[in-house]
């Protein structure tokens, strides 16, 4: 019978029982609700062994390659480490070791971490200031040997978190970081499938990471990223994409500004209409959306009509508090 | 071993012979899709969340497909009440079990099967349109 250990308790999940029963007759506190595979409220995840096949049914590929299942379609084969989707893996604290602005209003933070971090370039993580202010911002950068996470945080009027981090965040300061999450992140398997990328503001920063990963990857499909920004100043990274594209001829970027004085040689519209508005059909195609929650879902539904699978659209909305305390 | 036994139970359930949760993802993505570009019926789906709208499509082809669900009677009454408010009838209803063949017919089910879910829906017509 295999050994199942979730945080400090450890149980045995005996053959052809599923190990949601399992967990639930241990008296553990696991959210569920349908038991039959589809509404995904009992997801968990394996942090060691990959989980069985039946357990991952449904699931969206990249959560699948993160070794989440489903406890109450997994009938464990072998002993297994597991956690709540939340709380695996203890928190890691990072040291602000540089701050440059790309523009007026994007910061660039990077921060060293004390221990190595798992993620893909794309995730976003939660990082928390020392009286416990927590907010989600993406990584814009690949794993790297000594740490480094790349963050761009976009100042919004009176937003505690982004004035504090422009303002008054110190090179030198601890931040402490949650694990990576999310599945808005390049999947390697399939190189040649054209990608879509759409972000407004800041939303380029898990774009950016996703791409830098595609590229680095050697994927051999199209990528086409289209940012968009209502005035100039939102639009950063602009020479560094332009000579991404010089770099990688796979590659395609389109800046759009949407407010009407444009004469900068930028596309003028909105990103996603200009994205999504002349392109006949997105079949076979992957899709990430960033940035603007309105945008992401007007996106994501264009997109889908357009031919893209509900399972190749990846969507980080930026949601905003909007005063309200996480 | 009791994986072995379940698999060679010999009398399948339609929700089995179509191919369980697998055949419901496969089949969300062109039915809702076909939903959204039916000018009949796409106003009653113009909810804002398309990953929950996707969801509860996942559920209604659980349902339709005979797989489990705890969905009574009177929960269908409640889902769609909102929508007989908004003047949903019988029309509506075929346009949705249109686009339900339609789909089943897309994947290549066999005939057989996608009668006995037709029959299924069909069965539920009268909770959906709250008469
Ligand atoms: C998955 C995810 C990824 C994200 N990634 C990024 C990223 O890469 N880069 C990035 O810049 N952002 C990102 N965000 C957004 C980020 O998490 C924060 O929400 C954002 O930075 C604002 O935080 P804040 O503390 O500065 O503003 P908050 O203090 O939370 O305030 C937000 C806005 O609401 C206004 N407000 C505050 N209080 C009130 C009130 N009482 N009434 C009315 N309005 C009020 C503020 O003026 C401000 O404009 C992401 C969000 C999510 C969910
Ligand atoms: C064929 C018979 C039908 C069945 C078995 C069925 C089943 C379901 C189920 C199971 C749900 C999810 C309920 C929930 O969990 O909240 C649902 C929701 C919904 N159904 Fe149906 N349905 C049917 C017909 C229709 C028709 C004809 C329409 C409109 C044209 C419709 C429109 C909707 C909408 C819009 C929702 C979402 C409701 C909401 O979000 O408030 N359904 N249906």
């Amino acid at each position: 019978m295999p050994h199942i250990t979730l945080g400090e308790t450890q149980i045995t999940c005996p053959d052809g029982e599923v190990l949601l029963d399992s967990l639930l007759k241990a008296k553990l506190h696991i959210p569920y609700s349908c038991r039959q595979g589809l509404c995904q409220a009992c997801m968990l995840r394996s942090l060691d062994v990959t989980p069985p096949a039946a357990a991952q049914i449904g699931l969206k590929d990249t959560l699948q390659r993160q070794n989440y299942f489903l406890a109450c379609r997994c009938h464990p084969e072998q002993d297994m480490h597991i956690a709540l989707p939340d709380q695996h893996g203890a928190a890691v604290t990072a040291v602000v070791i540089n701050k440059q602005w790309l523009a007026a209003d994007i910061l660039r933070l990077i921060v060293q971490a004390d221990s190595a971090l798992s993620f893909y370039a794309g995730q976003f993580i939660n990082l928390q200031r020392t009286d416990g202010l927590t907010r989600s911002y993406s990584i814009a950068n690949l794993p790297a040997p000594d740490h480094t996470l790349e963050f761009h945080i976009r100042r919004l009027p009176q937003g505690q978190f982004s004035t504090w981090a422009h303002d008054e965040l110190e090179v030198g300061d601890t931040l402490t970081l949650s694990h990576a999450q999310g599945s808005c992140h390049y999947l390697s398997g399939n190189p040649a499938q054209p990608l879509l990328l759409i972000g407004t503001g800041s939303g380029l920063a898990p774009l950016y990471g996703i791409i830098n990963d595609a590229l680095n990857q050697g994927h051999s499909g199209d990528i086409h990223l289209f940012h968009g920004s209502r005035d100039p100043d939102g639009l950063y990274l602009v020479d560094e994409l332009h000579n991404l594209t010089a770099t990688f001829a796979n590659f395609h970027y389109t800046p759009c500004l949407s407010s009407a004085d444009n004469n900068l040689g930028y596309r003028q519209g909105r990103a996603h209409d200009l994205a999504l508005t002349n392109q006949k059909s997105l079949k076979g195609w992957r899709v990430y959306l960033c940035g603007h929650p309105e945008m992401v879902r007007e996106s994501q539904r264009m997109a889908y009509l357009k031919g893209a699978s509900l399972r190749d659209i990846y969507a980080d909305a930026f949601v905003v508090g909007g005063g309200q305390m996480p | 071993m009791s994986e072995t036994a379940e698999a060679t139970t010999p009398t399948l359930s339609l929700f089995e012979q179509l191919g369980g949760a697998a055949a419901v993802d496969a089949a969300v993505d062109i039915f809702y899709r076909k939903v959204l570009e039916d000018y009949r019926i796409n106003r009653y789906f113009s909810g804002v969340d398309m990953e929950q709208q996707a969801a509860k499509q996942k559920s209604f082809l659980t349902m339709a497909f005979g797989g489990p669900n705890n969905y009574s009677g009177q929960d269908m009454r409640n889902a769609h009440a909102r929508l007989v408010k908004m003047g949903l009838d019988d029309s509506h209803f075929d346009a949705v079990m249109e686009n339900l063949t339609a789909t089943l017919q897309e994947l290549n089910v066999p005939e057989n099967l996608i009668a006995q879910v037709d029959a299924l829906a069909e069965t539920t017509r009268s909770d959906v349109l709250g008469k």
